[in-house]
């Protein structure tokens, strides 16, 4: 069963519904003693980092969340939820990230309108559990802040500059972009993470 | 990279998705539900509903649309047509919808730009704006093309962008319905001053009109209806035109 973490953030029927039509098991967590029975999780956010940030620390989520990490649940931050995943981020100085990959959110750089608010294609940088690396990849994107490049990050895109698209560590995925919202490909990358979940 | 994105518009009004010529003589196009996953199917980028009718009565039959459109459909929804509060855009933004168009009730009330943008993001505000060509400028009008304001359109569409729209949906009301291709001026006007991306709308006829939108009036994103809606093209046929015409679109 896949839990998708409801702190009060806004709308996540999309995320719910999308994982529903890939077959996965799912519900929305909105109880953070409730997170521990989950065989995977995912981390919704839309919104700025700092309202996100504070959802979740008001909403007691900070440590049920890195007690299912550190138990090795595969973990899916998706957008603002991929950033939450860092220390902390340009656009709300001051509040606090969960820490668990190091690194801070930074605004996207380049001359191009900000917020990037399209499909773009992704350049598949290492071997992943979300992308089948034989097809090419297009998911849709809404953002103007990312977190950094790193040796962790599976897929990137060009805008302005090359922008982190997803990172993989361990048993924790993030991605920039929104799957929910990103077609066929989207609904298959949220599937293999179901199929690692043992959600299927 | 730019990657320009072709949005099937769908006019609904009594739960059934209709398009007409200049906002009048309205025909039947068929289920909003239906044809939204079709286009989806086919390629398209996003997907924009648009209540025509709007009147307090048909006001739930939208919000049933938009829910079951969210169910089955994965790309991202738009919603516009009476939106008048932060809570009528609670509401679609609940049922499904990614993003809110605002029209008429923004000129009446700037302000309202500004409580939707700071309670849930820029990214999800849509400001419409439908304008007539007087002279060498254009006039915002509203309630369909019915009201006339005196705004001047690039005026108005500086002013929506400052008090947070995400994007720009301009529709040229001498053009829509007419087939005989975007006002590129208008378009050219407002995407070379505002710094939000800009969706052209209004008389689409051609999948050459599509290009032009991109080349002549700069826009970042192109709507159309009737070509979709009477079967002439599918969303799959127009993008491969603009990936023949040197645009980059994503591959249906």
């Amino acid at each position: 069963m896949i839990h998708v973490i409801d702190y009060g953030i806004g709308n996540l029927r999309s995320a719910e519904k999308a994982l529903q039509a890939t077959g996965a098991a799912v519900a929305l967590c909105a109880e953070p003693s409730d997170l521990g029975g989950a065989s995977g999780v995912v981390l919704p956010g839309v919104g700025s980092f700092g309202r996100c940030a504070a959802a979740l620390e008001s909403g007691g989520w900070r440590e049920p969340i890195t007690a299912v990490i550190d138990a090795g649940i595969p973990f899916l931050g998706i957008c603002v939820g991929f950033q939450l995943l860092y220390e902390d981020s340009e656009e709300s100085p001051g509040a606090r990230g969960l820490g668990i990959l190091s690194g801070r959110v930074r605004r996207l750089a380049g001359d191009v309108k900000l917020p990037q608010i399209q499909w773009n294609r992704l350049e598949i940088e290492q071997a992943s559990t979300l992308f089948d690396p034989a097809v090419e990849q297009w998911m849709y994107f809404v953002h103007s802040f990312a977190p950094p490049v790193s040796e962790r990050t599976t897929a990137t895109c060009t805008y302005g500059g090359t922008v982190a698209a997803s990172v993989e560590a361990d048993n924790v995925l993030g991605v920039q972009f929104h799957p929910e919202k990103s077609g066929r490909q989207g609904l298959e990358l949220l599937g293999r993470f179901a199929e690692r979940a043992g959600a299927l | 990279m730019q990657v320009t994105r072709v949005i099937p518009c769908l006019d609904v009004t009594g739960g059934r998705v209709v398009k007409g010529i200049k906002f009048v003589d309205l025909f039947d196009a068929g289920d909003p539900v239906e044809l939204a996953a079709r286009y989806a199917e086919q390629g398209a980028d996003e997907i924009t509903f648009l209540d025509i009718t709007a009147s307090s009565d048909e006001r739930d039959t939208m919000l049933d649309v938009v829910a079951r459109a969210a169910d089955q459909v994965f790309v991202p929804l738009t919603v516009g047509g009476g939106v008048r509060s932060v809570e009528d855009a609670r509401r679609l933004l609940r049922a499904g919808a990614e993003k809110i168009g605002i029209n008429s009730a923004a000129v009446a009330d700037p302000s309202l730009i500004a409580r939707v943008s700071d309670e849930f993001g820029a990214q999800c505000v849509v400001v419409a704006i439908d304008a007539r060509r007087h002279g060498d400028r254009w006039e915002v009008v509203t309630h369909g093309g019915r009201t006339r304001t005196s705004l001047d359109a690039v005026t108005w569409a500086h002013e929506a962008a400052r008090l947070g729209a995400g994007e720009l949906l301009v529709t040229s009301m001498d053009r829509d319905g007419t087939r005989d291709g975007y006002d590129h001026l208008l378009n050219r006007a407002i995407s070379d001053s505002v710094a939000v991306p800009l969706i052209a709308s209004g008389g689409v006829g051609t999948l050459q009109d599509l290009v032009d939108g991109v080349v002549l009036g700069g826009a970042d994103a192109v709507l159309a209806a009737s070509i979709f809606h009477l079967g002439e093209h599918t969303v799959g046929e127009a993008k491969a035109y603009m990936a023949d015409h040197g645009l980059t679109v994503r591959p249906a």
